[in-house]
Order: structure tokens, then C-alpha cells, then sequence
């Protein structure tokens, strides 16, 4: 069973987002980046299919040189190698372009499975496993909370509004991973010596990428100083007062 | 001259309250422009859901009611509408940012070679340009874009726009995308209804949630009682669910939902930036919490500092004097 995993690094869910002096994209020269969470959930949930079904798992990034990083960590998580193709302003770049470049990669291998996050943090654009997916002309299923593979035939449970639908699909497909999955394991000692000795092949893109058309970014409006009502119960008549009156929401 | 088309959500028949958010922000748009706004609805029994869409000025649906299409498909959902667009050549697609509309929009934006703005919380047309903004880090920043695609595949969250109600005749036709069994490589072959009898998190205008200072699942019941009361949903921090006190369906921030309700009233719930990356749009927020120095205070609009056991049952209790 070989597994493709994607992966983005993204700036740190802690980080202090600051708009950068062009207006149009964010400052990174100070912020922590991570392997985006979701696609820890990737990364563990490929593992997991390995323990049982055998095969091979490979990471594949779109990203700036400094994106070894997040493949890296992956590695000592437990996956075999990486590609990573090189793009140094590719964070906001268009999203069916990233997902051009990775289908380009991934059509170059054998695989059974395609995993990704529901949704990088940073774009929040929740679409390039599904961008790939049709790229691909393969089945998608998004948001995943339970998979279960038999042969060739998965089972995947997604949550929707008014409750949770089962999804079943023959493989190769695409699933995208969702909080509730599984549990990330950390890497140990063993798996980020052994990961040093893992290769990362490295791309170049020649087409570079189309950028989304940012006009500005700005920051989300300061709401007005909100106000302590008081302390303990005794404030409740006051809060309900101020629900109702001033805010007018009850 | 704007046409749009905009894929309204039901269930089992009926119109869900976001499509009514679509419908209105769809007619405004294209009233604005001199252009068009019709629906498409998919489904076996949609055309009342259809006819209830002219309440909101919308003049023109379309009905997909393939009966292979009565349980959702991704992929086959997303070549009937993709064959319709195909069909009407419409200048900008509309979806709603829900669990459905954000698995569905891109697979249709995607056999398009096209991609999605998704989860905006701004639309509107400057000339032809049509300029979204749309949340980026978990809304840290906002990002304004400027779209001048022949097409645009756009998705907008749930509870940012206002419903205004605008009646008019509506005219129904039907399409047939003419599926083969191809098209449905994933299916649902079961769906699970929540026994939940409270509205939907991320639809909700009233939200109560509860994180670790909870203390453990059986003190929800004072936040559910507290919920029912206000006709609210139910939510919780990350560290209420990953203690297992409430499923992860539950869960507000980061790695949770999105929601922008009228009131969010956060009980023994810290602050962390990532519970309020999933909250800090609500229009008005509620503080309960032990500790005056706790961040969420910083976000709140009103703030009581002292034991959520103490102030919740009172705050239920003078509520229900008044509701
Ligand atoms: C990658 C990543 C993603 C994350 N995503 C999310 C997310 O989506 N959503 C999320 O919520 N968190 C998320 N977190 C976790 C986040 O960092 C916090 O750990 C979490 O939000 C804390 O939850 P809490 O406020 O309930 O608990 P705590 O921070 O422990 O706060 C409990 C609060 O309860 C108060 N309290 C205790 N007892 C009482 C009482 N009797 N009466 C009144 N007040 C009381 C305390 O004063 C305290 O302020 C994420 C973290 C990471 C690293
Ligand atoms: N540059 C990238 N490199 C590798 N994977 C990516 C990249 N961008 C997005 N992905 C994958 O697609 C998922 C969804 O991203 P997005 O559509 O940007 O929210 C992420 O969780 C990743 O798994």
C-alpha cells in the first residue's frame, strides 16, 4: 500500500500574525512554522494504514527551501521520504495552481492513497485535496473523522451539519483529514536520528505560480473595550439587563 | 450585468436557513449589477424548498432531481452542477461555507481547472471586479481580493449576511445532467441523524459553551439547561473535547468550527488564540470565568469574574423570567 501525504508548513497556531510592509502578504521573519495540524492527522492516519497493510509513505510539500522542515518532522513521525517542491512565495499562491504542481509529482508514482488536511491554517481555503482529487479524476472524501480500508473499498465517516454520514469509496482516492481522526504521535529520539538518514528529493517548479490577486490585508476590526458587569451572581440582573437593552440579543 | 447561480442547501425538503443567506446576498448582487440570480437546488422532493426561495426575490430555480441524487455524492453532485454551469454560463457560482457546500465547491471549481474563494465574509461588485474578503490565519487577518475570472466559484460563511425577505414569483425548471455510474465514485451509504434537539453550531444565533473549568461532562448539564433556555447550541474549548466531555462535533476554534452567532457566552473557558480564531466574530460575547485576569475577558463584550456553578443556575433562572 503506498500512501502520498501532503503536507504544508504553516505558520504556528500561537504565532502573532503581522501584516507585512507591502500591505498584501504577512511578515514571517519572526514566526514559528509547524507542520499544519491537519495534516498531522494525515501523517498519523498513513502510519497507521502502514502498521497493518504494509508499503511505503511519502511526503509531499509545495513550499520555500525552509519547508524541509515540516517533511522532516514527518520522517521522524515515520514516514519513509519526501519531495518537496520548491517555491518560495507559494503560501498565498492561487490553489489550483499548488494543486497543479503536486498532482504533476504525484502522477509520477505509484500509489493507492492520496492523504491531506481538511484545510491548511493559513490559507483556511479547505479545497486542494479536492483540487487534486478532480485533477486526478479520482473519488474525494473530505473531513474524514473514521476511515476503515477492506481490500480495496474504504469506509470514511464525515460530520455535517444535522449529523455524520458514512462515505465509501475504492481506492486510489483522496481523503482529506479532520480533528477526531486519530491521535498525532510525537516523534521520538529513534525516528528523528533515523529521519536524518531519510532522503527529501528536491523540485524546481519552471511555471512558477499564479498569485490569488490580493488587493490588501488587514486586520479584523478593534471591537470596543467590553466591560466587566461584576463579580458572582449579584451581576447576572445586570448582564440580562444589558443583554437586552444595549446589546439587544435576547 | 452579473449572472449568478448559487447551489441552495435542504434536507429531506426542506430550504436550510443559509440558503435564505444565499438567496438574499445572491439578489442583492445581481440586482446591483442589472443581472440575474437563480438557485439550483438537488434533490428528489425540492420543489416546494424552490418555490420558498422567492421570498427572497429570487426570480429563477433549477431542480436536479435525478433519483440517483437523493443521497449526496460528491463527485456526481459536482458534474451536475458543473454540466448545468455549463449549460448557463453563469459569472460567479455561490455556495455556503457549510460542512456540504465546502466539500462540494471545490470539486465543482475544481472540474472547472478553477479554484474556490472560500468561507468569505464580504462580497460585492466594483464594476465587473467582483472584491471578496475572506478570514486567513483563523482570522488573524482578513484578505481582500480582487476577482476578475469570466467565472467565480465563491463560498460564503454561514451567519455574516442578514436574510431580508423581498417576495416574488419564482419560475421552476428541471435539468437533467444525465449522469452515468461513473460519475458517483464515493457515495454515502449511511446517514447518521444527530439526536441533537438544538440548532446546528456553526447556524446557531446563540452559542453556550463550556471549557476545562467545567470540571467534567456532568456539569454540561447546567450549560445545556442554560442552552435550551436561550434556544442556543452547545459548544465547548479544545480541552473540554480532547478530555472527552463533548464530541468533537462540539468543538469552537482553530481546529474546530468557525462561528459568528448574535451571543457567545463562554463559561469556565480561558481564551487561548485558538479558541478565539473559532469565535472572536460573534457580535456580542459573555465572559464567565474565575479568573479576572483570564484573556477571554479581553475579547468579551460583558464580563462576570467568579464560579460559573454560582452564576450559571441564576443566570438560567432570570433569563427564564423574561424569555
Ligand atoms: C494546533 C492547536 C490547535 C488548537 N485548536 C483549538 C481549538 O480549535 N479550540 C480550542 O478551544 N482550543 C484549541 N487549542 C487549545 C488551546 O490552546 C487551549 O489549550 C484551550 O482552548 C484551552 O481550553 P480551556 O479554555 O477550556 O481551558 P483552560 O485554558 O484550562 O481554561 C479554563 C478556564 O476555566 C476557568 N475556570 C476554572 N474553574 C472555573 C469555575 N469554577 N468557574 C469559572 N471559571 C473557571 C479558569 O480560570 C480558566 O480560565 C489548540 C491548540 C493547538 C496547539
Ligand atoms: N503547499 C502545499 N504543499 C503540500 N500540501 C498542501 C499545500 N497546500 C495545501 N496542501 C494540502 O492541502 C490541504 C488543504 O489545504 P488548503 O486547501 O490550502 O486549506 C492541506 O492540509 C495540505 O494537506
Amino acid at each position: 500500500m503506498n500512501i502520498i501525504v501532503l503536507v504544508k508548513q504553516v505558520p504556528d497556531t500561537e504565532a502573532k500574525i503581522r501584516i507585512s510592509d507591502d500591505g498584501k502578504h504577512i511578515d514571517e521573519s519572526s514566526i514559528k512554522l509547524v507542520v499544519n495540524p491537519y495534516d498531522e492527522y494525515a501523517i498519523e492516519a498513513a502510519l497507521q494504514l502502514k502498521e497493518t497493510h504494509g508499503g511505503e509513505i511519502t511526503l509531499v510539500s509545495l513550499g520555500p527551501a525552509g519547508a524541509v522542515t515540516a517533511l522532516r518532522t514527518g520522517l521522524a513521525m515515520g514516514a519513509d521520504k519526501a519531495v518537496l517542491i520548491k517555491a518560495d512565495d507559494s503560501r498565498f499562491m492561487d490553489s489550483q495552481t499548488v494543486a497543479n504542481h503536486l498532482s504533476k509529482v504525484i502522477k509520477e508514482r505509484e500509489f493507492d492513497l492520496i492523504l491531506g488536511g481538511k484545510k491548511a491554517v493559513d490559507t483556511d481555503a479547505q479545497q486542494v485535496g479536492s483540487l487534486i482529487a478532480m485533477d486526478l479524476n479520482l473519488p474525494i472524501i473530505t473531513a474524514i473523522v473514521e476511515l476503515d480500508l477492506n481490500g480495496n473499498q474504504v469506509s470514511a465517516v464525515r460530520e455535517v451539519e444535522g449529523g455524520a454520514e458514512t462515505v465509501t469509496c475504492q481506492l486510489p482516492a483522496v481523503l482529506t483529514c479532520e480533528k477526531g481522526l486519530n491521535e498525532p504521535r510525537y516523534p521520538n529520539l529513534r525516528g528523528i536520528m533515523m529521519a536524518k538518514k531519510k532522503t527529501i528529493e528536491e523540485k524546481e517548479i519552471s511555471d512558477g505560480g499564479i498569485a490569488v490577486e490580493i488587493v490588501s490585508m488587514e486586520y479584523p476590526p478593534q471591537k470596543a473595550e467590553g466591560q466587566i458587569v461584576g463579580e458572582g451572581p449579584d451581576a447576572v440582573p445586570e448582564l440580562v439587563r444589558l443583554l437586552r437593552e444595549e446589546a439587544k440579543v435576547i | 450585468m452579473a449572472k449568478i447561480l448559487f447551489f441552495a442547501e435542504q434536507r429531506n425538503g426542506e430550504l436550510r436557513k443559509t440558503a435564505a443567506e444565499l438567496a438574499t446576498i445572491a439578489q442583492r448582487l445581481a440586482a446591483k449589477t442589472g443581472g440575474t440570480a437563480s438557485a439550483v437546488l438537488i434533490g428528489p422532493d425540492t420543489h416546494s424548498c424552490a418555490e420558498g426561495l422567492g421570498q427572497f426575490g429570487v426570480k429563477q430555480a433549477t431542480l436536479i432531481t435525478d433519483s440517483n441524487l437523493a443521497n449526496y455524492s460528491t463527485t456526481a453532485y459536482a458534474l451536475a452542477v458543473h454540466k448545468l454551469i455549463d449549460k448557463i454560463n453563469p459569472d460567479l457560482v455561490l455556495f455556503t461555507a457549510s460542512a456540504t457546500g465546502r466539500d462540494l465547491s471545490p470539486a465543482v471549481a475544481g472540474l472547472a481547472g478553477n479554484q474556490v474563494y472560500s468561507d468569505c465574509t464580504q462580497i460585492d461588485f466594483v464594476g465587473s471586479t467582483l472584491k471578496v474578503q475572506r478570514p486567513v490565519f483563523a482570522g488573524k487577518t482578513l484578505m481582500n481580493i480582487a476577482i476578475d475570472n469570466k467565472i467565480a466559484f465563491v463560498s460564503l460563511r454561514p451567519n455574516s449576511y442578514p436574510i431580508k425577505e423581498n417576495a416574488c414569483a419564482i419560475s421552476v425548471d428541471e435539468f437533467d445532467p444525465g449522469l452515468d455510474e461513473g460519475a458517483f465514485t464515493a457515495r454515502v451509504t449511511e446517514f447518521k441523524t444527530s439526536e441533537a434537539t438544538r440548532p446546528e453550531l456553526t447556524e446557531a444565533d446563540i452559542i453556550v459553551s463550556g471549557g476545562r473549568g467545567m470540571g467534567g461532562p456532568e456539569n454540561f448539564a447546567g450549560i445545556e439547561a442554560l442552552a435550551d433556555t436561550l434556544g442556543a447550541a452547545v459548544g465547548a474549548s479544545r480541552a473540554a473535547v480532547d478530555a472527552g466531555w463533548r464530541p468533537h462535533s462540539d468543538q469552537v476554534g482553530q481546529t474546530g468550527k468557525t462561528v459568528s452567532p448574535k451571543l457567545y457566552i463562554a463559561c469556565g473557558i480561558s481564551g487561548a488564540i485558538q479558541h478565539l480564531a473559532g469565535m472572536s466574530s460573534s457580535k456580542i460575547i459573555v465572559a464567565v470565568n474565575k479568573d479576572a485576569e483570564a484573556p477571554i475577558f479581553k475579547a468579551a463584550t460583558y464580563g462576570i469574574v467568579g464560579d460559573l456553578f454560582a452564576i450559571t443556575p441564576v443566570l438560567d433562572a432570570e433569563l427564564k423570567k423574561i424569555l
